[in-house]
């Protein structure tokens, strides 16, 4: 008979541990390197402290031949907001555990690599975690754990507190792992160094197996504001996040619900899209009783604008209206004899009198639940989503970045507007980086970022590749031999990556568009530089035509002319430069 | 004797001054604060235009003007006036040299051509502002052509001044180089000049004793006249009053070597005294093709679309030219000079030559 059983999420992805970007020897230690050096980098940028971040790989078999796979031990140390004690064992010893469930930019997404990268350090050596945190309390916390897999909780094997008389504050996770070092060196090393160009407020030091010493030393101190937490947008939901929210809301109605809980929904938004999705019922006129009208008379009164255009109006009147009318709820009634006022002014009205009712949120029914969501998508009145969430880098910090690593000869930076897709914010910025020591090789050199993350893998199937390749850059002056980088870094709150692995971005039209105006506004600039180059160019070539044959022409037709001495043509020469300068 | 001297002398002496001024010209512009500019004929083609008076092509009154302000024109600019030191060193120094020669000298001065064309052109440039030929400058053809007969020269090259040669002393006939050709007249008996296209018909010719039978002057142009032959004929023609003849291949050729002696090429319409108006195209035509059954190969694409060139051509507007040319084109056929061997090797000169002299007389 066949036997089903519930396996936990550390268990799934142990056993699917692909997706996570595990997949070989190699591709782990880069993995487990990057994962634990992005949680560093987040944890520094909310504490706005420029990061100071330490890693050290070395080798756990001792005077081994060099083998190709081999044992190492993993050591980052960060400066960042250090973590709670009573967070520490299950923010490394459960997947999917972690502050990164909000809606805010940061680097990872999901919960998922730090804790991926432990437990594929324990799968492959059998040896336990150790992290040292403090938050800069008077105390610092030191735990060794393990992964129950199987009920995706830590186990903790030892824990320590001692007395942190400096004030230390930042997380040490030291782990040993199975990986192949000297395969991953490129991808580490280039990951680095990419991280140095969009975090270039970062000190990064890096000590590889060998004991060689890699110093990434920041440009600035400067570090960028902390994103904002935002509710998430009506566009972006799906039936899954009405149904949490549900759970947790203390609202009693849908106004009050869509209010509280939504991106930049207000009262008047919340109002007329509850009308517009059906989740709107307004009274019977001919339920309303002579205390109701009064009341109802007292609220037009109170609002402004009703009381302005409608002059004297008594509760004998509306009583007389509602025996006569056809309407059979308030705001069609309202809409009827009050024409001139605004539609949205009425439902404010109707809901301030208590003539409308909406749900319980907690009472929809699934198929209500469904239905809301299919309306959010078709209501076209919500605002576009702010990006105070969203935390770009700033052409200021990007160009430092770019200069201290790369160190071209000539740099555009572009931070283009928001934008949205599917109702996540997102924010696009390039920039271009030309000669200097930019390498030149046959395609132009794609950096590619995704909330300060250089994405390393796929870079084929990246939205930023396809565009580049689908423009025409001879327009841009853009010959193929040139030492030439592009930079795209997206930030957003949900960066649409294709996998898990956080590879590439994917194609979506919205994020095309925007990719696509901010790399062609840096090629402009660049465009316009290298003409100016162009025309410095020729202008010194002209100059030296000038000074090679002039002198010529003096001393032949002075030899010609049998004269002792050559004409003066300073004032000639002097005159083709004085034309250089206009 | 003392007068023939002086006239080479002379003409060197304008030659300088003429090259002086040209310098003086531009030294006055830079010493007065001005780019240094030069106006000359045109030489586009637009700008050639054929003389029936002249009888040869000339150029008309388009000017082109050269600055030395304009980029694209300071380099030539630059060639030029060193063309013109260049050639005033020579004369000065009664050196020769050739158009080769110009080409490399360039570079001792630090100066220089892309390829030979680009020397040639500003040679000719050279020409151009000046009014004299190359041969003036002392920049003669590598080319070589040759004169037999009855004709006493007198040499003006250095070392040689004086030395006089009649130009029968050498039976392979003497070479029309710069010597030669900066020579003067002193006498001869010959009453004409037959110009011969092929050196194998013109050996033949002092071998069968056609200078005596016929009391001509020889000469070779090798295919091709260089233009020190021409100008050669030409003062043969001018000076020493002597009706010119001249013997080529039957073939469009053949006839346009005649034509070019006789009313020169468009790429000398900035030049004089390079013409023979007068001279004779005596054959081979090609109505003697026909008369003399002479053998014969078929006429090539090229050779006719050459023929239909010519046709339209306005030194080729003569009734002669024309009747030849359509012959040509009906018969389909061309013939060499060789081709009178057929009926053994004295016939040409018994026979066909006084036949055709008498006939273009």
């Amino acid at each position: 008979m066949e036997t089903f059983e519930e396996i936990s999420p550390a268990d799934f992805f142990y056993r699917n541990r692909d997706i996570a970007g595990f997949t070989s020897p190699a591709r782990a230690i880069f993995s487990s390197v990057r994962e634990l050096v992005e949680n560093s980098l987040d944890a520094s940028d909310l504490s706005g402290i420029p990061p100071e971040i330490y890693v050290r790989l070395s080798n756990e078999d001792s005077e081994e031949t060099p083998l190709e796979v081999g044992v190492y031990r993993l050591r980052v140390v960060d400066n960042g907001s250090g973590i709670p004690a009573r967070h520490i064992p299950s923010a490394f010893g459960q997947v999917l555990f972690g502050s990164k469930y909000k809606l805010r930019q940061a680097r990872g997404t999901f919960g998922l690599g730090g804790t991926m990268a432990i437990l594929y350090g324990q799968i492959t050596t059998h040896k336990p975690v150790e992290v040292k945190s403090s938050t800069g309390t008077s105390k610092t916390y030191e735990y060794k754990l393990a992964i129950d897999i199987q009920r995706n909780r830590p186990i903790i094997l030892d824990r320590k507190i001692r007395i942190n008389k400096e004030r230390w504050r930042g997380t040490i996770v030291d782990f040993c792992l199975e990986g192949d070092y000297f395969r991953a060196m490129p991808k580490i090393l280039e990951y680095l160094k990419q991280t140095a160009v969009v975090t270039p407020y970062a000190n990064i030091k890096f000590v590889d197996p060998k004991g060689r010493l890699y110093v990434f030393t920041r440009a600035t101190t400067k570090v960028p504001p902390a994103p904002e937490e935002t509710l998430p947008h009506p566009y972006g939901v799906d039936v899954e996040v009405i149904q949490r929210l549900i759970r947790v809301t203390d609202c009693k109605n849908m106004v009050d619900f869509m209010q509280n809980h939504f991106h930049r929904v207000g009262e008047n938004i919340s109002l007329s899209f509850l009308e517009f999705a059906g989740f709107i019922k307004s009274e019977d006129p001919m339920n309303l009783k002579h205390e109701d009208v009064v009341k109802l008379v007292q609220t037009m009164k109170a609002v402004k604008k009703f009381s302005e255009s409608l002059g004297d109006v008594n509760p004998e009147k509306i009583e007389s209206l509602i025996q006569t009318t056809q309407s059979r709820n308030m705001l069609d009634f309202m809409t009827t004899y009050f024409p001139k006022v605004d539609r949205n002014i009425i439902l404010r009205l109707l809901q301030a009198a208590g003539f409308m009712k909406t749900k319980d949120p907690n009472k929809l029914k699934p198929e209500e639940i469904v239905k809301l969501v299919q309306m959010m998508k078709k209501f076209n009145g919500f605002l576009p989503p702010d990006a105070s969430c969203l935390s770009p880098l700033g052409e200021e910090l990007l160009e430092a970045g770019i200069l201290k690593e790369l160190k071209p000869e000539f740099i555009a930076v572009f931070q283009r507007k928001p934008s949205t897709y599917s109702g996540h914010p997102f924010v696009v910025e390039t920039a271009i980086a030309y000669g200097g020591n930019i390498p030149k090789k046959e395609e132009i050199i794609v950096y590619r970022f995704a909330n300060r993350i250089p994405l390393l893998y796929d870079e084929a199937s990246d939205v930023s590749v396809k565009v580049i390749k689908s423009m025409n850059w001879r327009r841009y002056k853009v010959t193929p031999d040139m030492p030439l980088a592009i930079l795209v870094h997206m930030c957003s709150t949900k960066v649409p990556y294709k996998t898990v692995g956080k590879e590439f971005i994917a194609d979506r039209p919205e994020v095309n568009a925007e990719v696509l105006n901010g790399i062609r506004e840096v090629a402009r600039q660049l465009q316009r530089y290298l003409t100016k180059q162009e025309y410095v160019e020729k202008e010194r070539k002209r100059l030296s035509v000038f000074s090679r044959y002039l002198p010529k022409i003096a001393k032949f037709s002075t030899d010609l002319a049998r004269k002792k001495e050559e004409p003066n043509i300073e004032l000639l020469l002097r005159s083709v430069k004085k034309l250089e300068e206009d | 004797m003392k007068k023939i001297e002086s006239l080479a002398k002379e003409r060197r002496r304008e030659v300088v001054k003429n090259l002086r001024k040209f310098g003086a010209r531009l030294y006055d512009q830079m010493d007065n604060g001005v780019f240094p500019w030069i106006k000359m004929p045109s030489r586009s083609i637009d700008n050639i235009f054929y003389s029936p008076e002249l009888r040869q092509y000339i150029l008309g009154d388009k000017t082109v003007r050269r600055s030395a302000r304009n980029i694209r024109h300071i380099r030539p600019f630059t060639q030029l006036v060193w063309g013109g030191y260049f050639a005033s060193e020579l004369v000065g120094q009664r050196k020769t040299s050739t158009l080769r020669d110009v080409y490399y000298s360039a570079q001792a001065y630090d100066m220089s051509f892309k390829d030979q064309p680009e020397s040639n052109s500003i040679v000719t440039d050279l020409e151009t502002v000046t009014g004299f030929s190359r041969e003036d400058f002392n920049v003669f053809p590598e080319e070589r052509s040759a004169i037999f007969g009855d004709l006493t020269i007198e040499y003006t090259v250095p070392g040689y001044e004086g030395k006089q040669l009649n130009l029968m002393s050498h039976p392979d006939g003497v070479m029309i180089g710069p010597a030669l050709t900066s020579a003067e007249f002193i006498k001869t008996r010959a009453d004409k000049v037959i110009a011969i296209e092929k050196g194998g018909l013109f050996t033949r010719f002092i071998e069968e004793r056609v200078h005596k039978k016929f009391n001509a002057l020889l000469v070779l142009t090798a295919g091709q006249a260089p233009r020190a032959t021409r100008h050669f004929i030409h003062r043969l023609n001018g000076e020493l009053h002597l009706p010119v003849f001249i013997f080529t291949d039957g073939d469009p050729w053949g006839m346009h070597i005649a034509m070019v002696i006789i009313s020169g090429s468009a790429n000398a319409a900035h030049l004089r005294e390079l013409t023979t108006p007068d001279a004779k195209w005596s054959g081979v035509w090609a109505t003697d093709i026909v008369d003399y059954k002479l053998p014969s190969d078929a006429l090539t694409e090229v050779d006719i679309k050459r023929l239909h060139e010519l046709e339209k051509d306005p030194r080729y507007k003569g009734e002669l030219w024309q009747r030849e040319i359509e012959k040509f084109l009906s018969i389909k056929k061309k013939a060499e000079q060789e081709a009178f061997s057929r009926y053994g090797l004295t016939y040409i000169v018994d026979e066909y030559l006084p036949t055709k002299l008498k006939e273009t007389e």
